[in-house]
């Protein structure tokens, strides 16, 4: 069976599966609850400076897709709305009750050193294994000065890293917003302010919707909205690339990465890995379906690491970066081609319509009787892969690659590139 | 407990009756729906239209219904079809548009198509909606004879062109089958009168009653009184068993059963025998087997001269048939009537197989089924009434072309007098042909 365990930037766990710093982890209760399921460990939620902050009704917004709800998730809470005094003492004894568990607090406070100084060293004194600096928060907190105000900014996200690894030996995780254009420039900010890894992503700002009767954007709060943080299923894509974007950055190289974003099983898990990250974070799914998610989480990974033969975390983890390129370093000379599997194919005719339509007129409709054949043409398929997406049938149509006896050529090297390189590189 | 003769009201209680005869395909939830909605592909050019007979866009609306359009998306419905609703609940969707689903060859569990069709026309009906507007009125007068879904979806398609239509009924309501001939939990709660309100509320369209082709009307006065004519008639006849059945009360053909049934106030006051044999093997004879037992019949056999295959009534209805209590026998003609007294006692029954022709031949090996109750239900007949001028008729069922348009000038017809299948739906698409072939003309578009 295979090893689940990690290290993440010094801190263990038995497994790379922590909650992420959001209502599953407000409280004691909660995080004990989220142990017995199996959790790996957990970021407590944000921890801010007294009087605790006051939270509204309602405080989520939700994308339901077409019969799945949740797709994607939206809220507009802020950071933890009890007295600090409380949380640490819960912290202390969850730290005490579990001590083979990850128990990272995250931390926001005024962007003033004496704040922060003062927080780490209550914080420090509770045994936890880590801090985690919420630099993400987009909505709130960010008006406040803080939150993503501070991480939008790299100089902020810098001088706030280097007070606190100033003022305290624990690991320092810096969470990131993704409301910025170049993520690597944060980062790399963390990184020169010494942060021991990063966490992301944050949620994305957003409205998911408006009730079109009361004319708001939702979630309503007394016919009023706000833009919210958006995560769950839906970001999953915007959160790997990020991800990968640092995993590959020559700059960070060797910092470790914490990755999040609308992790619900265990092949999402696999996904952030394989991209660089060596700990998953997951919120959404917990408050969809309780902690219990993890136990498939688990399995699945090991079960899936047990058949590739990866024996640990380490084994596998950014083994796709390599193969996270930029578009100029792609093969042009690349042929796929669509095939249909008749045995299989239900006549929908989606692909042929979504060809039709919207691509290379590449599949054509033969009728023999009553039944309906759809057939590539091969002359016009570019090998987009569209009809493969539309298909509702798994494995039905499939690219298959045409070996044609060409060399590998990008466009760095490309008759059509005015820049191209000569043909010795 | 009689040994014969025993027929009886009032065998279940109100409670179980109101029970036995609930909706059989009760309404989605919203949730239900939406599930549901969620699960049609969108198909390009899709199967299940081509098989619907009035070609109703379905996954246009379905789609409308996932996405909470659901005026737009009974519209859609109701625009191709006006009795969409009783459609919904009677058409045997396993034959036709589910049946077409693509999901079938995929996992065997096609769209719930008419569920979905229910769903969308419901909502509008419940808000009293009228989807449709009638036209200026364009001074030009048809006759429309038979009231049911065929000279009515005629008559809606007029009207909405601003044609006014006089629709001449031989019964004292509206509705045809759907009215006194569909099974009784199809069309709960009198939708096919709500129906039939709700599709005249467009304006234009006035009934007369109790009238009667070839007894108070003539079609040759007809024809000089109205602009165009369209003959709905359905079939007026039904098939006899040809052994002396008349003698015997007891015995009654299935059609008259059902009538009953569905016009009564009070099912407790319809008659049912102990035991009931059913003759038939379409839709009719399931329905009346299934109803008999709904009533408290003890022991109900549906017996037919061929095998399943051969059965008219799909094998949806077959199974609902026998999951209903009702003992199918396969095989077997009726070759004699029993009876004591001038009532009927029994049925003797000779098998039956094919020839080396493959012609149905009886053997010599009989059998008898004791019934207090026996119903007749092998088919019903087209009669054309006798009037001034008929139409031509071959097969026993008005010829028409294309157009739905008879041999006669002028004249149209429709649903289960003419040839093709007997079903609502496809008389709903015969009437709106006609409607669009008269419009044609009368406006001078025709192509001819």
């Amino acid at each position: 069976m295979a090893d689940l365990s990690i290290e993440f930037a010094g801190i263990r766990a038995p497994n790379p599966f922590w909650l992420a710093s959001a209502p599953p982890t407000d409280k004691e209760y909660n995080v004990t609850r989220a142990f017995r399921a199996g959790w790996g460990g957990v970021v407590w939620k944000t921890l801010g400076e007294d009087p605790p902050i006051v939270n509204t009704a309602s405080r989520y917004g939700a994308v339901h897709y077409n019969g799945s709800r949740m797709a994607g998730f939206n809220n507009i809470e802020l950071i933890s709305d009890r007295p600090v005094d409380v949380n640490l003492r819960e912290i202390v004894a969850v730290k005490r009750a579990w001590p083979d568990r990850a128990v990272v607090v995250s931390l926001m406070v005024p962007c003033n050193e004496e704040s922060w100084k003062r927080m780490l060293k209550r914080v420090e004194e509770t045994g936890c294994d880590g801090v985690e600096l919420n630099f993400g928060c987009p909505h709130g907190m960010s008006e406040r000065g803080m939150g993503s105000a501070v991480g939008q900014v790299p100089e902020y996200v810098e001088m706030v890293t280097r007070w606190c690894k100033q003022h305290t030996r624990m690991p320092v995780i810096v969470k990131l917003t993704p409301n910025v254009t170049d993520i690597r420039a944060p980062a790399r900010a963390a990184k020169r302010g010494g942060a021991d890894a990063v966490s992301l992503i944050n949620t994305v700002q957003s409205i998911t919707g408006v009730d079109l009767d009361r004319m708001t954007p939702e979630p309503v709060v007394d016919g009023q909205g706000t833009h919210g943080g958006y995560c769950g299923p839906a970001v999953k894509p915007i959160a790997l690339r990020m991800v990968a974007e640092l995993a590959r950055d020559p700059e960070l190289k060797g910092l470790p990465i914490s990755g999040i974003g609308g992790i619900s099983n265990w092949r999402d898990s696999a996904e952030f890995i394989a991209l660089g990250a060596g700990s998953v974070q997951v919120c959404t799914a917990a408050m969809h379906y309780g902690f219990r998610i993890v136990e498939e989480m688990r399995d699945g990974l090991a079960n899936w690491m047990d058949e590739k033969g990866y024996g640990r975390i380490s084994d596998f983890c950014g083994r796709a970066v390599r193969n996270f390129v930029n578009w100029e370093d792609l093969n042009l000379n690349y042929v796929t081609k669509a095939r249909i599997n008749q045995e299989l194919c239900i006549a929908c005719g989606l692909c042929h319509i979504a060809c039709e339509d919207t691509s290379h007129q590449a599949i054509a409709v033969h009728r023999d009787g009553d039944r309906r054949r759809f057939e590539v043409i091969d002359a016009e398929c570019v090998g987009c892969n569209l009809c493969m997406h539309v298909c509702p049938v798994t494995g039905c149509i499939t690219m298959e690659p045409q070996p044609n006896g060409l060399p590998r050529l990008t466009w760095k090297h490309h008759p059509h590139n005015p820049e191209r390189l000569e043909a010795a590189e | 407990m009689k040994q014969i003769g025993d027929i009886a009201a009032g065998r279940l209680s109100e409670a179980e009756l109101a029970a036995n005869f609930a909706d059989v395909h009760p309404p989605l939830s919203l949730d239900e729906a939406l599930i549901e909605a969620s699960r049609c592909y969108f198909c390009f050019d899709a199967p299940c239209v081509q098989a619907c007979p009035t070609g109703i866009d379905i996954p246009g609306f379905i789609r409308r219904i996932a996405t909470g359009n659901l005026k737009g998306s009974a519209v859609k419905i109701l625009e191709e079809n006006i009795f969409g609703g009783s459609c919904a609940r009677v058409c045997p969707t396993e034959i036709l548009c589910e049946g077409a689903c693509v999901r079938n060859t995929q996992e065997e569990r096609p769209v719930k198509i008419g569920l979905l069709q229910r769903h969308a026309t419901d909502w509008l009906m419940q808000r009293n909606m009228q989807p449709f507007e009638r036209a200026q009125p364009t001074g030009k007068k048809i006759a429309v004879v038979g009231a049911g879904p065929a000279g009515l979806a005629c008559a809606h398609r007029l009207a909405r062109y601003g044609h006014e239509v006089v629709v001449f009924e031989a019964k004292p309501k509206p509705g045809g089958l759907n009215e006194y001939g569909v099974a009784a939990y199809k069309l709960t709660d009198g939708f096919a009168r709500r129906e039939v309100d709700f599709l005249l509320g467009i304006g234009g369209i006035r009934i007369e009653y109790g009238k009667t082709l070839g007894k108070d009307l003539s079609l040759g006065r007809l024809r000089q009184d109205y602009d165009a004519v369209f003959l709905g008639l359905g079939q007026a006849g039904v098939k006899a068993l040809g052994l002396d059945e008349a003698k015997l009360a007891g015995v009654e053909d299935a059609v008259a059963f059902i009538a009953r049934l569905r016009q009564t106030a009070d099912k407790r006051t319809i008659a049912v025998g102990r035991r009931v044999v059913v003759i038939g093997g379409g839709n009719t004879a399931i329905d009346a087997a299934v109803q008999a037992r709904k009533l408290g019949a003890e022991e109900v056999s549906l017996v037919y001269r061929r095998g399943p295959e051969q059965m008219s009534a799909t094998q949806w209805e077959q199974d609902f048939a026998k999951l209903n209590g009702v003992q199918i026998r396969h095989w077997a003609a009726p070759v004699r009537l029993l009876g004591e007294a001038g009532v009927v006692s029994g049925v003797e029954f000779a098998r039956t197989r094919l020839g080396p022709d493959g012609a149905l031949t009886l053997t010599e090996e009989r059998f008898t089924l004791p019934a207090d109750m026996v119903l007749s239900a092998i088919g019903q007949v087209f009669i054309m009434p006798a009037t001034d001028e008929v139409p031509r008729i071959e097969g026993g069922r008005i010829v028409v072309d294309a157009d739905r348009q008879t041999s006669l000038a002028r004249v149209f017809a429709g649903g289960d007098c003419i040839a093709g299948p007997d079903l609502t739906v496809q008389a709903v698409q015969d009437g709106k042909c006609a409607a669009e072939a008269i419009h044609r003309m009368l406006s001078g578009k025709r192509e001819d």
